[in-house]
């Protein structure tokens, strides 16, 4: 093997992105690994009043109190259940954190950038403002989903805007 | 190592160094300055000064030695002190800390402000004692025949240093540190001989190195009065002061190294060290027991361990919960371990906490200056007195009641206290007397602001309250009638003074204390004076709580806003326009608050003489929330919500309770605004503007 080839190997590793891919219903999404805390079970979690549906409340993440959201809810599934297999990825957006409701979670993938197409624009529940992309994978497809953007966006209603 | 990293000493010391300075400044006494004062004072600027001159704060450096020169001639003597020149030396004393703030930030000082304070000193000089201060304090020529004490800063000085053989007296200096300043010093040139015993200790040093830069590398170890310089052979060309402040010199680095929220333990121990004569047991004394008074450290830090601490505390409580639902929980090994544990944890958390209170003597130091201005301003005669100023509080408390303190004490100066002839008509003495006192009682911190001024004037609140339309009646309590002066653009002051109609108002002082969870209380009697009394408590980081059950929901209200509990009988309870509901409890007409309603909490008890009402108190006004049950009383650990999420209508912060699950504590007038809204949302036509335009004040 040449150096050159050396190079633009590792350049092409370099721009490999590893995905945490998690189920909603029978659809795969995938969020980046690296905003990924830690994933725990969906347990103790406090109601908040007068909060939209979707987010289900507070919970105490080692002395931490941090919000749950239920995407499911967000996403307008039909099935909305909590069992053994529903988990809860902690996630860590411009330093605050998040709990997001998720019915499972799959695998962690590596995609290489020419394996994720650009979204299209579609979505009325889902803006494709909040998607960096389409994972495709073989006969899977992954909603690639911009957590940061999601999670900080108006329409979440998790952050205080300034002007409010 | 660079040299930047000292900056932040050096700043951290200064700092100290100027509020030293300040303190001095306003305790002198013009027209016999003590002595050892004015000394203090010239050592701080000397202090400031030669750090400034090490790390090149070239605009510092200046207006320190100008400022050092008029000191010198003042504790000489020469200077005669009057008002005007200590409010200048005031003056000056700000504009260090200006350049000081502006070198901190990595900016120039502000060059004009410079100039202006260089030319006012200097007018001083020549006015008062007709002397150039350019020149360097004396007008007799270098070297002097007579030893000056300490022009070790003027800039001939470091002409005079030139290269050659100097001799290094140093005088009390310790074992240790000696060894370490022949070290130093032989960096700077090549030492030629060293001898003597701890009083008087001489190094012969061949240096070209002039005599303040070899002061300046010295007083990282050891205090500028300790040492003395001379060229071999002439005449001393730098001496110390004869030493009538040995034991303070000792006491000043361990001074300099205390943290702030130290100044009381600092201030006593260089204190009593100043006053005394120069003996050799003093200074010792005075190292022993500032050696080890404090260390710095940063707040986050200190938040973290508390943050642990709180956690272990959870931790505990959840194992206590285990342990008692456990079937052989009569296992005695057990039950005294888990005692034991719980008690460690308690002492544990509360040292930790400890740990971020500081002595109110930060607050109350900055109000002789405040009372000094203010009186002088408004042409009365003011002495103040502060009590128990090493009562502490906690940290961010401490920062946020000195704005609305410095109101009240304003107010106190402007209304409270009358002008001097009034004074001496109603048989009193010229001299006002301000109180500003701290105390400890409970879990709570007393803070007092007393005046033996004219007191209130219950007709003329009254009169004045019915004039901006506030719903008053002349049987009105006199407490009730001393809150009106807290009531939003509520002011009996005749005009607008300079001193009281700037920046905040009562009302502003009263939502920022409530804010820090405290309230106000005025106790005044006519002509004898007034008391405000700031209710506080001591930290923010834990709450008494009390946990109250709605449906299958646990909160806590926190018990400071808690009155009294009662069940509602059936003819207590008044319905009135439609869906609002009061409370009959003794003689006072209670609006009712249903928690369930404004939370949505489901399963909860709906029919009104089912639940129990708690009677709470929420900035000056008093509900009966509807609960299901009461469940006990119990000390939270106060979390933050909006760290992750947001601000929650009708809640104030989040709590973990023993069993791990969060538990909101509630917002009383929060509460209260969210069940109203509610009702209005529920029937928009109904309420008309006057109920939305309330609303809208209260949000304000």
């Amino acid at each position: 093997m040449s150096q050159t080839n050396d190079a633009a190997f590792a350049a092409a590793e370099a721009h490999n992105r590893e995905f945490l891919v998690f189920s909603l219903g029978d659809e795969e999404y995938a969020i980046d690994i690296l905003k990924v805390q830690e994933i725990r079970g969906y347990e103790n979690v406090t109601r908040i009043a007068n909060a939209p549906e979707f987010i289900k409340g507070v919970t105490n993440l080692r002395g931490v109190i941090v919000p749950i959201v239920d995407l499911r809810i967000k996403f307008h599934l039909d099935k909305v259940e909590y069992g053994g297999q529903t988990v809860v990825i902690v996630v860590n957006v411009e330093d605050r954190v998040v709990g997001i409701v998720v019915d499972g979670v799959s695998d962690v993938m590596t995609l290489s950038p020419d394996q994720i197409k650009p979204a299209p624009e579609f979505g009325v529940t889902l803006s494709s403002d909040f998607l960096s992309g389409l994972g495709s994978l073989e006969d899977r497809m992954l909603v690639i989903v911009d957590i940061d953007k999601l999670l900080t966006s108006d329409e979440m209603e998790l952050v205080e805007r300034v002007a409010e | 190592m660079d040299i930047t990293d000292f900056y932040d000493t050096f700043f951290e010391e200064a700092e100290e160094l100027l509020a030293d300075m300040e303190r001095y400044l306003l305790e002198l006494d013009v027209d016999e300055p003590d002595v050892e004062q004015l000394n203090a004072i010239f050592r701080a600027a000397h202090s400031i000064k030669g750090g400034a001159g090490t790390f090149g704060f070239d605009i510092l450096q200046r207006t320190t030695h100008l400022f050092e020169n008029l000191l010198d001639h003042t504790r000489k003597g020469e200077l005669k002190l009057r008002r005007d020149i200590v409010d200048t030396f005031l003056e000056t004393k700000d504009m260090l800390s200006d350049q000081l703030d502006a070198y901190r930030n990595s900016d120039e000082p502000d060059q004009e402000a410079f100039e202006r304070i260089c030319q006012t000193l200097q007018r001083i000089a020549l006015e008062e004692i007709g002397q150039d201060l350019e020149d360097g304090a004396p007008p007799a020529p270098k070297p002097e025949p007579e030893p000056e004490p300490e022009p070790t800063g003027g800039p001939e000085e470091a002409g005079s240093g030139g290269s050659g053989k100097r001799i290094v007296s140093l005088l009390n200096v310790g074992e240790k540190d000696r060894q370490l300043l022949v070290e130093e010093l032989g960096q700077l040139g090549e030492v030629v001989s060293h001898e003597g015993d701890e009083a008087c200790y001489e190094v012969t040093l061949l240096s070209t190195d002039s005599n303040d830069d070899i002061e300046a590398v010295m007083c990282f170890i050891v205090d500028a009065d300790q040492v003395k310089i001379r060229d071999a052979g002439g005449e001393p060309s730098s001496q110390a002061e004869p030493q009538p402040a040995v034991a303070k010199t000792q006491a000043e680095p361990a001074q300099a190294a205390a943290s702030p929220a130290e100044p009381v333990a600092a201030a006593s121990a260089s204190k009593p060290a100043g006053g005394a004569k120069p003996s050799k047991s003093k200074p010792a004394k005075a190292k022993g027991a500032g050696e080890s008074t404090s260390i710095r450290v940063s707040v986050d830090k200190v938040d973290q361990i508390i943050n642990l601490v709180g956690e272990l505390i959870i931790t505990q409580s959840m194992l206590d919960q285990t342990v008692s639902e456990m079937e052989n929980a009569a296992d005695s090994a057990l039950q005294n371990g888990m005692s034991l544990l719980q008690r460690n944890a308690r002492d544990l958390q509360e040292s930790v906490m400890s740990i971020r209170m500081i002595p109110m003597d930060f607050v109350f130091s900055r109000f002789p200056r405040v009372v000094r201005e203010t009186a002088g301003k408004l042409g009365k005669d003011i002495e103040l007195v502060t009590e128990g100023e090493s009562t502490e509080l906690d940290k961010s408390l401490t920062e946020r009641i000195i704005d609305p303190l410095t109101h009240l004490v304003r107010n106190s100066l402007d209304h409270g206290i009358e002008a001097p002839d009034v004074r001496e008509a109603a048989g009193k003495p010229r001299t006002g007397k301000l109180v500003l006192s701290a105390k400890h009682q409970g879990g709570n911190i007393i803070i007092e602001v007393i005046d033996d001024g004219a007191g209130l004037n219950r007709d003329k609140l009254l009169a004045k309250a019915r004039e901006s339309g506030l719903p008053v009646s002349d049987t009105m309590s006199d407490d009730e009638v001393w809150q009106l002066i807290f009531a939003p653009g509520f002011s009996t002051a005749k005009e607008v003074t300079d001193v009281s109609g700037r920046g905040v108002g009562m009302d502003v002082v009263k939502r920022n204390i409530q804010g820090m969870g405290g309230h106000v209380q005025i106790m005044s009697t006519p002509g004898e004076g007034t008391t405000i009394r700031i209710v506080l408590p001591l930290t923010l980081a834990i709450l008494d709580g009390m946990s109250i059950k709605v449906g299958n929901e646990m909160f806590i209200l926190p018990l400071s806003a808690v009155l009294e509990s009662l069940q509602p009988a059936k003819e207590d309870l008044y319905a009135m326009a439609g869906d609002d509901v009061v409370l009959k409890v003794r003689d006072e007409y209670l609006p009712v608050v249903a928690v369930h309603e404004a939370l949505d909490v489901p399963q909860a008890k709906t029919e009104l003489t089912e639940t129990i009402a708690v009677i709470v108190q929420g900035e000056g006004r008093r509900y009966a929330l509807l609960v299901d049950d009461l469940v006990g009383q119990q000390q939270v650990v106060v979390k933050n919500l909006e760290t992750n999420y947001r601000k929650v209508p009708g809640v104030s912060a989040a709590t973990i309770l023993g069993d791990g699950s969060v538990a909101l504590i509630l917002d009383i007038t929060g509460l209260h605004r969210l069940s109203r809204a509610k009702k209005e949302k529920r029937r928009p036509e109904q309420h008309t503007t006057l109920e939305a335009l309330t609303e809208k004040e209260l949000e304000i």
